[in-house]
């Protein structure tokens, strides 16, 4: 039997980057004596490095080996926790990732940093640790005896040890590895032949090793078998220091007593499923599939509940065919009610479907206090993190699109926003910066704020920029919305000075365009001197969505629900045309631009004057339009499929879904629809100008 | 030369017969009303909701450059797929008929010479004759691939829709 062990290659990263995400976190909060929390980072690098090693991932177990040994030292008290030592471990799990980032990708990594790194971290382990007197060479673990003793060795395995894969004589060629051994096997166990299970074990051995090997080097050959024998090591020779333990709880290669061991308390992970087959270790193991199809882990309430409806559904069902089995008129009621139920049943469902997609925006916001804390050291600015709503839930596509305009607003706010502490104490403020980073849920949106207690945004400064660059007309007068949204401009930095933080001026305009790419908005409030605050607007879910049916001549259009101001029945004393083909409705004290889709589109309609016509007022960017339609249909929620996938983006068009009878209805992207009236609006003109100019040559 | 065998299904266009590799061809279905996408060249019929996928229906005869025909109950959309996970496209083409399923030597195939104009040279994977007929065979790869078959870059022939 052998396992394929690359389907758990997946798994094992996604719980080594869960893992490193742990370490970061914990070594950020880590305070002096906090055992707690120096247990769990030494619990994720050792379950790395296991699983590491299981895979055949030699550079991530090597590395992460050292990293594990300088926790050991951390974790027995032999070591002083300093914060060039978190500081070296942080670096130290940026390697990590690197490597574990390399292997699955198969690709090339930063050898230099990680040479440094693995370089820094031998230099420390050799420093500083451990107890006077010792000697140790750079790669020594704290534990290396220099001279070979004999090591007394019992090892009484359970009987079904075989059953899981494992194999003794494996084992005692990995000791003899370490140094000559002398071996005897107990017999007295076995039972009459009559009573044998061929597939138990039922010996134990007496073994004699003679080794400089220390004895977490000896454990961890037991490492895998552990949890199913009885280990005692002792010391013959050397300083007689004897070390008697059961194995049945398995101590790790520690020396405090109350210590629960990695292996037990690590989340069912990897390790767990490839303990039972550990001699199949593959000499290399390959990222068979490189296509990262992605996983969620879901909680098993969210199932649960999803199969309890499915069975409402299933019952639903029946009762229905029973009912269109033999009906008749008299039943009509109960049709009805069953229908009723079903539409429940089925909302309920969808629901529930969405909600497996959705997961804690804490996923996105883990990383900030590591960022937080490496940019206010660059910077030397003392800031103070509050993260708040971490368990607001959101769609995983949104949330990984989400993450880097966030780490751009983050580091805006650090960069730009918090002042220098000398500025701050010449301003009354606390020395301490604070970055808040709020998340809440707001209808059907998510709001996601980043706010800080800087210097704010200087209105004038913005403004003067934006006419420098040309951006604005010197002469225009703009509210302080439109000011501030001027940083959103392409090509608009403000600060004066580049830095590697933020400040190359691509950043912003980036921001926005992926935030609305997501169909979201950003809005900044700032006031001077106080701080400002970041607000983005979110949908929950980019699957689904509220629409208007719409129809234009034969076609069905969906215009989002979200995007529509008002609808309306176009009065002829209202319109004005304006140079060109450019129709304005006045709507209150707004012009409103009229945009006849059957024009945009090219399609035939029922109605092509805008006199009495239907008109849907749609906003977007800040604008409004008039879109112009032939009739307005029913409301209703429609799942959104892409265009992208067997064919291409359609300008004005942002997807397509699949109505009730099964025909297909295109999405209208309202942005995209005053772009693409704009362009054709710019070609009618050039058309226009070239007719005069030829009309002009010939006269 | 390694021999392979592989089987073409042959469809009528404009009084030629033409070749696709059968293994990507996923189904065959009469012509059915159909959703128009906005702005598209005319070959672009529009698109089809086949099982809950959205898949474009290009005609093939525009999209070669001939007169259209009117679509009659001999039309038939041809439904083209890769097969390739990370990177799906399916697409339909409408044809005057099918005709056959052949089964083609390698050596058979000879290469295609210039056409001119009535095919795009990307399109062409060789020539094969049996039975007195010359079989245009299509390269699959090229149909099925974004950028060569909505030609986004390069003159289309035939009208194009304004």
């Amino acid at each position: 039997m052998s396992v394929d062990l690359s389907q758990f290659i997946p798994t094992f990263l996604e719980e080594s980057f869960e893992g490193l995400a742990l370490m970061e976190s914990s070594l950020l909060s880590l305070e002096v004596d906090d055992n707690e929390t120096i247990h769990s980072i030494f619990r994720a690098a050792h379950s790395i490095k296991g699983g590491a090693g299981t895979f055949g991932f030699d550079k991530v177990t090597e590395f992460t080996h050292l990293v594990e040994t300088l926790l050991d030292e951390m974790r027995d008290g032999r070591r002083v926790i300093a914060s060039a030592d978190i500081e070296l471990l942080l670096e130290s799990v940026d390697c990590i990732r690197l490597l574990i980032e390399s292997a699955r990708d198969q690709s090339g990594y930063d050898e230099a940093k990680v040479a440094q790194t693995s370089q820094a971290l031998s230099k420390s382990l050799s420093q500083g640790a451990s107890l006077p007197g010792a000697e140790n060479t750079p790669e020594s673990e704290g534990e290396a005896e220099p001279d070979a003793v004999q090591w007394q060795i019992s090892f009484i395995p359970g009987h079904h040890l075989v059953k899981t894969g494992n194999d003794p004589l494996l084992l005692f060629n990995a000791l003899a590895d370490l140094g000559p051994l002398e071996l005897s096997a107990q017999a007295s166990e076995l039972p009459s032949l009559s009573d044998m299970d061929p597939q138990e074990l039922y010996l134990s051995w007496h073994l004699v090793l003679t080794s400089a090997a220390s004895e977490a080097e000896i454990r961890e050959v037991f490492e895998w078998v552990e949890d199913e024998c009885q280990l005692e090591l002792a010391q013959l020779s050397g300083q007689g220091k004897q070390d008697k333990e059961s194995c049945n709880s398995p101590p790790d290669v520690t020396t405090s007593g109350e210590q629960v061991t990695a292996e037990e308390l690590a989340e069912p992970t990897t390790i767990a499923a490839a303990d039972k087959s550990p001699e199949k270790k593959p000499e290399k193991a390959q990222v068979k599939n490189k296509q990262d199809a992605g996983s969620i882990r879901v909680g098993v309430d969210k199932v649960d509940n999803l199969i309890n409806l499915v069975g409402e559904l299933v019952i639903t069902q029946s009762m229905l065919s029973e009912l269109g089995n033999d009906f008749e008129l008299s039943k009509l009621e109960r049709l009805t009610s069953g229908l009723e139920q079903l539409l429940q049943n089925t909302k309920e469902l969808q629901e529930s479907v969405m909600r497996i997609r959705m997961l804690p925006i804490s996923f996105a916001f883990n990383r900030f206090p590591r960022l937080v804390h490496d940019l206010s050291k660059k910077t030397g600015k003392a800031i103070e993190l509050v993260i708040n709503g971490e368990q607001t839930e959101l769609d995983k596509t949104v949330m990984e699109q989400i993450g880097d305009p966030l780490v751009h607003l983050v580091r805006n706010a650090v960069d730009h926003g918090i002042e220098p502490a000398e500025i701050r104490k010449a301003k009354g403020k606390p020395e301490q910066g604070t970055i808040k980073l709020d998340a809440y849920h707001l209808g059907g949106n998510i709001v996601i704020e980043i706010k800080d207690d800087g210097g704010g945004i200087n209105k004038e400064v913005v403004l003067n920029k934006a006419i420098d660059k040309g951006l604005v007309e010197a002469s225009s007068n703009l509210s302080e919305s439109q000011i501030f949204d001027l940083i959103f401009e392409p090509g608009f930095s403000t600060a004066k000075e580049l830095s590697d933080i933020s400040g190359r001026g691509v950043g912003m305009d980036v921001v926005k365009k992926n935030i609305q790419s997501l169909g979201g908005r950003i809005q900044i409030e700032s006031e001077q001197d106080k701080g400002s605050t970041f607000r983005v607007n979110l949908p929950l879910t980019l699957a689904i969505l509220d629409g208007q049916l719409v129809r234009v001549g034969s076609e069905i259009y969906v215009i989002p629900l979200i995007a529509i101001v008002e609808s309306l029945q176009a009065k002829a004393e209202l319109i004005n045309r304006v140079s060109g083909d450019m129709l304005l409705y006045r709507l209150r004290e707004d012009n409103v631009p009229v945009l006849p889709i059957y024009q945009l589109f090219s399609l035939p309609a029922d109605t092509t004057e805008v006199e009495n016509s239907l008109l849907v007022v749609v906003e977007a960017d800040g604008q409004k339009v008039g879109l112009m339609v032939d009739d307005l249909l029913a409301q209703q929620q429609v799942v959104i499929k892409s265009l992208k996938d067997n064919y291409q983006q359609v300008d004005g068009i942002s997807g397509a879904t699949i109505l009730g009878d099964g025909s297909v209805a295109m999405i209208l992207d309202i942005p995209g629809m005053i772009q693409l009236a704009m362009k054709s609006a710019q070609k009618n003109q050039a058309q226009h100008y070239s007719a005069n100019v030829l009309a002009g040559e010939t006269v | 030369m390694m021999e392979k065998e592989q089987e073409y299904l042959t469809f009528v266009l404009h009084g030629e017969e033409f070749g696709v590799d059968i293994l990507c061809v996923q189904e065959i279905r009469v012509w059915s009303a159909l959703t128009q996408l906005p702005n598209k060249p005319a070959y672009i019929k529009g698109v089809i909701n086949l099982r809950g996928v959205i898949i474009p229906i290009i005609d093939l005869r525009l999209r070669f450059g001939k007169e259209p025909l009117e679509y009659n109950d001999q039309t038939v959309t041809i439904i083209l797929s890769n097969h390739d996970k990370q990177n799906p496209m399916v697409v339909g083409i409408v044809v005057d008929a099918v005709s056959e399923v052949y089964k083609f030597n390698s050596r058979a195939i000879r290469p295609a010479p210039s056409f001119g104009q009535v095919v795009d040279n990307c399109f062409l994977k060789g020539l094969a004759s049996i039975d007195d007929k010359l079989i245009i065979l299509l390269d699959s790869k090229a149909l099925l691939d974004h950028e060569e078959l909505y030609c986004t870059e390069k003159v289309v022939l035939g009208p194009v829709a304004g």
